[in-house]
C-alpha cells in the first residue's frame, strides 16, 4: 500500500444550509483506484468537490495530497488543485480552442516551458489516449467518447498524483466505455498516481477499480473490494450492484393506495 | 494565423477610433483655450448689468476674438457685476479700453466688445477696465420706447 | 392584499441581494485585472469581438442617424431662418446625446449579448468550473480582458458613431441641400466646445462602456446552466443595460450640463 494521498473521518459538508454528506471516512493511497458509487442526489459529486477543495468541511478532518483541507485560503486551493487533474462528466473542452490547444492549455497557464517543449508534451499525451491525429480538430467535431479522452488528456498533461473522475462512463457505447476504462486504469499506473471514480456505471467500474465505497444519502453504507461488493448482503448495495428495480429504493413514487385514490375520483 | 489577424484588426480598429477623437477634437469642435493659444494677462471690467452674459463667452475687438470670459461675481460693496477677462497677450491694449456687452445677431448669445483707447500705456495683468457699457436689457428697451412714444 | 406586500418586500430584498452580489463582482473583476494587462494578447482577442466585430453595424447607423438628423434638423432650423445653424445642431445632438447613448445601446444588443451568451455556454458547459479546478482564476483569465475590452471599444465606438453622423448631416445638408459648405463647419466649430461637448461625451460612453460590460458579463456569469437560463441572460442583458444607460444618461447629463 503506498502512502496516503487523500484522507477524510468524520467529515460533513454541505452546500448553504443543507448538509448532504455525513460522517465520512475514506482514504486514498498512491497507485489505487477508487470507485464512489450510489444513486443520484446521494452526494458522490459533493465528495469529489470536498477532495478539489471547491468545498470545505463542516466537521472532521480531511487531508488531501499533504493538505489540510479545512481553512484554506484561495492561494492553498490553487496549489492544491496543480497536483491533481479532473475529468468532468462531458469533458468541459474549451469550445474556442481546438484539441491540441485545449491539452496544450495547461502547460502554458503554469509552466514557462518552451514551445517545442509543450508541443511534444502534447503529442505525447494525445497519443496516450489515441487522439494525435486529432489534434487539429474543434470540440464541436468530436464525438461524446472522443471528446472525454482529450479532456483526459488535458487532465493530466501536468502529470497530476491525484486524478478525479466524475461519471466518466455517461452516456458512453460500449466501444467508448471499454477505452475510457482501460485509460483510466492505464494512466493511473503508468502516472504512479491515485484516482477516484465517481459513477452509477457497475460493471465497468468493478472491472477496473480497487476499492469500492458505497454513498447512500450522504453517508457511506459499504465498502470494499470489487469482489467483497458483487458478494454484500445489504439489501440496497444488491439491489444497486444486481440491477433490481424494486428494494431499498422503492419503485413506486410515494402515493396513497390505488383503490383509495379510484374510489375518491368516482364522480 | 488567427492571433495576427486579432491583432490586424484590433489596430485598425484603435487607430479608427482614435482617428474619431482627433476628427471631433480638431474640425468639429473648438477649445476656449485652444484657441486662445499662448499667454494670456487678466483684466476685470465692472458692469450694472451683464444681461445674458455666460462664462467663457468671447471677447472681441472689431469682431476679431481675442480672448474669453474668466468669471463673473457680483461686487458685494458696489453692487455692480464683475467680470475678469482674459485677453491674449499677443495684442496689448491701452489702459482707457472700453469694454462693452454686445449681442451678436439680433437674439444671438451675448459677448464683449472691446474699444481700443488712445492711452500710451497699456493693459497690465490685474489692470481694471474704468470705461464699461452694460447690456441692453429688453425691459428697459421698452420703457424708454414707451416714454419717448409718451413724449410726442 | 397581504400577500402582494409580502411579494412586493420579497422581490426588493432579492434585487437589493443581486445588486449586492453584482458590486461583488465588479470588485473581484477589478482586484484580479492585472493579468488582463499582463497578458495583452488576451486583451487583444476580446477587443476583436467586442470592439471590431461592432464596427459596421456602429458605422451603419451612425450614417443612418446623422442622415436623419441633418434632414429633420434643416426643416426645423429653416423654419426660424437659421439654417446656417445646422452643422451645430448636428454635432451638439450627437456629441452630447446620441453618440454615447445609441452606441451604447448598440453595444448592448451586440456586443453585450454575445459576451452573456459565451459567459453563460461556459458556465453551462462547466469550462469555467474546469477552468477553476485546473487552478486558473476564470474571472482574471476570461472575465477581466472582456470588461476591459469592453470599458475601451465603448468610447472609441461612440467617438465613431459621433464623427460618421456629423459626415452624414454634413452629406445631407451641404451635398444634398445646398447649405453652405464652409457656414456649415464653422458654425459647428462656433457651437462645439472641446470640454464641454466633446469631452463629457467620451466621459458618458466610458461609463457606458462600463456599465453595459458589467451587466452582460454579470448576466453570463450568474446564469442557470441550461439553455433556456443562458436565453434569459441575454434577454435580461439587454433589456437592464438599455435602462441602466439611459437612467446613467440623465444623471450625467444633470451633472454635466445643468447649472452652467
Amino acid at each position: 500500500m503506498g502512502e496516503t494521498v487523500a484522507e477524510l473521518r468524520g467529515i460533513a459538508a454541505g452546500y448553504g444550509e443543507r448538509v448532504v454528506l455525513h460522517e465520512i471516512d475514506f482514504a486514498l493511497h498512491r497507485g489505487q483506484v477508487v470507485a464512489i458509487m450510489g444513486g443520484s442526489g446521494s452526494g458522490k459529486t459533493t465528495l469529489l468537490r470536498l477532495l478539489t477543495g471547491q468545498i470545505a468541511p463542516r466537521q472532521g478532518t480531511g487531508r488531501v495530497l499533504g493538505m489540510s483541507l479545512s481553512q484554506m485560503s484561495q492561494r492553498d486551493r490553487y496549489r492544491l488543485r496543480r497536483r491533481l487533474g479532473m475529468l468532468f462528466q462531458f469533458g468541459a473542452l474549451f469550445t474556442d480552442l481546438n484539441v491540441f490547444e485545449n491539452v496544450a492549455f495547461p502547460l502554458r497557464e503554469h509552466t514557462q516551458l518552451p514551445e517545442a517543449m509543450i508541443r511534444d508534451l502534447v503529442w505525447l499525451k494525445l497519443e496516450a489516449v489515441g487522439l494525435r491525429g486529432a489534434a487539429e480538430l474543434f470540440p464541436a467535431e468530436l464525438s461524446g467518447g472522443m471528446a472525454r479522452r482529450v479532456a483526459l488528456a488535458r487532465a493530466v498533461a501536468l502529470d497530476p498524483e491525484l486524478i478525479l473522475y466524475d461519471e466518466p462512463f455517461a452516456g458512453l457505447d460500449p466501444i467508448s466505455l471499454a477505452t475510457i476504462g482501460t485509460l483510466i486504469r492505464r494512466l493511473n499506473d503508468a502516472l504512479g498516481a491515485a484516482s477516484v471514480v465517481v459513477t452509477h456505471d457497475v460493471a465497468e467500474s468493478l472491472a477496473i477499480v480497487d476499492y469500492v465505497y458505497f454513498v447512500s444519502r450522504g453517508r457511506i453504507v459499504a465498502q470494499g473490494t470489487p469482489d467483497a461488493i458483487r458478494a454484500a448482503q445489504d439489501p440496497f448495495v444488491r439491489q444497486f450492484v444486481h440491477g433490481e428495480i424494486d428494494g431499498p429504493a422503492p419503485f413506486h413514487y410515494p402515493a396513497p393506495p390505488l383503490i383509495r385514490q379510484l374510489r375518491e375520483a368516482q364522480p | 494565423m488567427v492571433r495576427n489577424r486579432w491583432d490586424v484588426a484590433v489596430g485598425l480598429f484603435v487607430l479608427l477610433g482614435i482617428g474619431a477623437l482627433f476628427f471631433l477634437a480638431f474640425q468639429v469642435s473648438s477649445s476656449a483655450t485652444v484657441r486662445l493659444g499662448g499667454e494670456t494677462i487678466r483684466v476685470v471690467a465692472l458692469f450694472d448689468n451683464i444681461g445674458g452674459l455666460k462664462v467663457k463667452a468671447p471677447v472681441k475687438s472689431a469682431g476679431v476674438l481675442v480672448g474669453r470670459v474668466a468669471a463673473i461675481r457680483l461686487d458685494p460693496t458696489s453692487y455692480r457685476a464683475e467680470v475678469t477677462l482674459e485677453l491674449t497677450k499677443s495684442i496689448p491694449f491701452p489702459k482707457d479700453t472700453s469694454a462693452a456687452i454686445l449681442t451678436a445677431g439680433l437674439l444671438g448669445e451675448q459677448y464683449i466688445g472691446l474699444e481700443a483707447g488712445s492711452d500710451e500705456r497699456n493693459l497690465a495683468d490685474g489692470d481694471r477696465l474704468l470705461l464699461t457699457q452694460s447690456a441692453l436689457v429688453f425691459e428697459k428697451l421698452i420703457g424708454q420706447f414707451l416714454t419717448g412714444k409718451a413724449a410726442e | 392584499m397581504i400577500s402582494a406586500l409580502a411579494r412586493l418586500g420579497q422581490f426588493t430584498i432579492s434585487a437589493v441581494t443581486r445588486l449586492g452580489l453584482a458590486a461583488r463582482f465588479l470588485v473581484a473583476i477589478l482586484v484580479q485585472s492585472g493579468m488582463t494587462f499582463r497578458r495583452v494578447p488576451l486583451l487583444v482577442r476580446d477587443l476583436f469581438f467586442t470592439g471590431f466585430l461592432s464596427l459596421v453595424i456602429i458605422a451603419v447607423s451612425g450614417a443612418f442617424v446623422g442622415l436623419v438628423l441633418g434632414l429633420q434638423g434643416y426643416d426645423t432650423l429653416q423654419r426660424f431662418g437659421s439654417e446656417t445653424a445646422l452643422g451645430g445642431v448636428v454635432a451638439l445632438s450627437l456629441l452630447r446625446e446620441l453618440g454615447p447613448v445609441v452606441a451604447a445601446l448598440l453595444f448592448a444588443s451586440r456586443a453585450g449579448s454575445a459576451m452573456a451568451a459565451e459567459i453563460g455556454l461556459m458556465k453551462a458547459t462547466e469550462q469555467l468550473e474546469s477552468m477553476d479546478v485546473m487552478a486558473i482564476n476564470p474571472i482574471a483569465r476570461v472575465i477581466a480582458p472582456k470588461f476591459w475590452a469592453g470599458v475601451i471599444a465603448m468610447p472609441l465606438l461612440a467617438a465613431l458613431f459621433s464623427a460618421v453622423g456629423i459626415l452624414g448631416g454634413w452629406f445631407i445638408g451641404v451635398v444634398v441641400i445646398g447649405v453652405d459648405h464652409g457656414t456649415f463647419w464653422s458654425q459647428m466649430q462656433n457651437a462645439v466646445d472641446f470640454e464641454t461637448d466633446v469631452l463629457n461625451g467620451v466621459i458618458k460612453s466610458a461609463v457606458f462602456g462600463v456599465i453595459v460590460t458589467w451587466i452582460a458579463l454579470f448576466q453570463g456569469w450568474g446564469c442557470l446552466p441550461t439553455a433556456e437560463g443562458v436565453s434569459r441572460a441575454i434577454t435580461k442583458t439587454v433589456v437592464f443595460a438599455a435602462l441602466a444607460v439611459l437612467a446613467a444618461d440623465f444623471i450625467l447629463t444633470a451633472l454635466m450640463f445643468m447649472g452652467r
